[in-house]
């Protein structure tokens, strides 16, 4: 809306007030597009969601999905997944993302490039990656039974939890890396060598002085992958398909297999209002850390 | 604390950054390293600080080879131009950052960070963030900052050049007032301003593409410069090239009467003469030309005369009835108000 309303006065040839005409005219394409495409197919599932199969419309829908077991089970894997998985995208992202900025070696730079080729690869390769390593018949249980004889290896998380947790750590931390090396560029180099002619060491320097500052990258990619890893789907059907049951792969299960809509649209509404409610809270948090 | 530079290289991928540089800082002294950008003086002071690793010499503090510590390690305090504050602290907890680094005792810690920030003025601002300061205000801060820690020797990088020049004025005095009030403190005073070194400094080296080319004090070395590059660089100069004679120096088909003891007769030299002791009219060696330029600046006049084919500066008390372009004038100083040096490559 404020997008279009600022072409509105670019167009509008230098007028101090856009003309509510004009401005109208200008705002609608996209109010049009953005209410066909995602607006009318959201009501849709909303609407979908009160219709139980028996016919008319009521809240049994919802009622069936929240009393079984198999939607409380995936409701808290969700829940904790995504949070887990972000903890360890930040840590991992903000360690790499120091390395990269403040350790000057060779090829520094191209490894923050590879950083943003990582971002376009689809998240599904690096599940297929892990497979080839820590699968059932992968190279890290090859080489252990080849070397002992025994029947299997001993790397069989894949498919739990832990499986997944690693494949979105891995994915997603380059999302955190990103924000991250942008904030590291802006820091100015004058202060850590202040703070370094003052007596502190490496560890307090990043602590008291690169922490603090970059804080809001940390919030900013932090909650962008918070809600990627929530309804993320295509590492959870690689990895855990057989283990690991998420909102996303619940709703897949049930409209594909199932062929139970309503329930399908019940976990699909509240995964959305999952979604929906950690953003409301990332906008508040952060309005309330001034960035 | 002593600083001592004993034949400090510094290079960049065989770029020669600082040559050689032989250079001792007495305890308590304010040395001002005094050059254009790119002349090694910033780099001569990282050295010190341990930003850089000297690719040959030694760099020695209060007596002790420092060159192979960390900068957290030296103890010496640091000022930049930048101020470099940390943002999200508050003045005081800026303030007592190098203090809790080194584990210093609470009660302590807030004694030294008043007495720091009561000493730069700035005891009222203990709350406030650097963001809420004004740039003298922050540099203030910085200041207070790099002495808690007590330094034996302060570094400053060029302190006052992000500052306008009213406030730099000010500041300049209240760092001389902070001078006195801690004589044993050394400072070593990065800047390219002669003013702030002439004002400042006990002794000033002159530097100029990675090498020192002069030390002495401000007298020292504006009343002798030593070559053409310190004469125009400290206080600017008229550098005249001229034939060394008998009893003077030929210039422009002038005789001009000045101290010739160390020049070989016969030899080019150029002769130094400050704009502001030349006068305007009759007296000791004349000379006489047409005024090219005339710039008024509210105090002085400053001439530009064509003398045969130099131009010679020359700064008057400010003129009544001056003269216009195109004008004959005649100039004139004192024999002792010139300096012979060896003729160089001709700066400015």
């Amino acid at each position: 809306m404020a997008e279009a309303v600022r072409t509105a006065r670019a167009v509008g040839g230098g007028a101090r007030r856009p003309r509510p005409f004009g401005a109208l005219v200008w705002a609608l394409p996209p109010v049009a597009l953005l209410a066909l495409f995602f607006l009318y197919p959201l009501a849709l599932v909303v609407q979908q969601s009160f219709r139980p199969d028996s016919g008319g419309t009521s809240v049994q829908p919802y009622a069936d999905v929240f009393a079984s077991e198999a939607f409380r089970k995936a409701l808290w894997t969700t829940v904790w997944l995504a949070p887990a998985s972000t903890a360890g995208c930040l840590v991992l992202g903000f360690l790499l993302a120091l390395v990269i900025a403040f350790v000057p070696f060779p090829g520094a730079k191209a490894v923050a490039r590879f950083v943003d080729v990582f971002l376009s690869f689809p998240s599904f390769l690096i599940t297929l990656a892990l497979l080839f390593v820590y699968g059932t018949v992968g190279m890290a249980n090859g080489a252990w039974t080849g070397l002992t004889g025994a029947a299997q290896g001993p790397f069989q998380f894949l498919n739990t939890p832990w499986g997944v947790l690693l494949a979105e750590t891995t994915y997603f931390t380059p999302f955190v890396m990103r924000p991250l090396l942008a904030a590291f560029s802006q820091l100015d180099t004058a202060q850590l060598e202040a703070a370094s002619s003052l007596g502190a060491r490496a560890p307090r320097i990043v602590r008291k002085v690169i922490l603090p500052e970059a804080l809001p990258a940390l919030a900013a990619g932090g909650s962008l992958v918070l809600v990627l890893c929530l309804n993320e789907f295509g590492i959870v059907l690689f990895t855990g398909a057989k283990g690991v049951t998420t909102l996303p792969m619940l709703v897949y299960s049930k409209a594909i297999l199932e062929s139970d809509y309503p329930g399908a649209c019940v976990v699909a509404v509240v995964n959305v209002l999952i979604s929906v409610g950690l953003y409301g809270l990332y906008r508040v948090v952060s309005r309330r850390a001034g960035a | 604390m002593s600083i001592r530079f004993d034949s400090v290289t510094v290079a960049y991928d065989g770029d020669v950054v600082l040559d050689a540089l032989d250079l001792t800082v007495e305890p308590g002294e304010v040395m001002a390293l005094l050059g254009p950008s790119g002349s090694g003086k910033t780099t001569a002071l990282r050295a010190v600080a341990g930003f850089v690793r000297p690719a040959s010499g030694r760099v020695l503090l209060g007596g002790r080879d420092v060159t192979d510590l960390p900068p957290y390690r030296r103890g010496v305090g640091m000022v930049v131009q930048q101020y470099a504050l940390f943002p999200h602290m508050r003045v005081d907890e800026n303030v007592a950052f190098g203090l809790r680094a080194r584990g210093t005792a609470r009660s302590e810690i807030r004694r030294r960070v008043a007495e720091a920030l009561e000493m730069t003025g700035m005891a009222a601002y203990a709350r406030r963030h650097p963001r809420e300061l004004s740039g003298g205000q922050q540099q203030r801060v910085a200041i207070a900052r790099a002495l808690a820690i007590r330094p034996g020797v302060l570094l400053l990088d060029e302190p006052l050049s992000a500052l306008d020049a009213r406030l730099r004025s000010g500041m300049l005095a209240e760092l001389a007032r902070l001078h006195r009030d801690l004589p044993d403190v050394t400072m070593l005073y990065v800047t390219h301003d002669q003013v702030e070194a002439l004002t400042l400094a006990d002794r000033i080296a002159v530097m100029d593409k990675a090498r020192l080319r002069a030390c002495g004090t401000p007298r020292e070395l504006y009343r002798a410069p030593a070559d053409e590059f310190t004469a125009s660089f400290v206080g600017g100069a008229n550098l005249l090239p001229v034939t060394v004679g008998r009893e003077g120096v030929g210039f422009a088909g002038t005789e001009v009467k000045v101290d010739t003891a160390a020049a070989v007769a016969g030899a080019r030299a150029t002769l130094c003469v400050r704009p502001h002791l030349v006068g305007l009219g009759e007296g000791p060696n004349r000379l006489t030309g047409v005024v090219r330029e005339i710039q008024w600046r509210g105090a002085t006049h400053r001439l530009y005369v064509r003398v045969g084919e130099h131009d010679v500066m020359a700064d008057v008390r400010e003129l009544k009835d001056p003269p216009g372009r195109g004008d004959e004038v005649t100039l004139h100083f004192a024999s002792d108000d010139a300096v012979l040096l060896p003729a160089g490559v001709g700066h400015g």
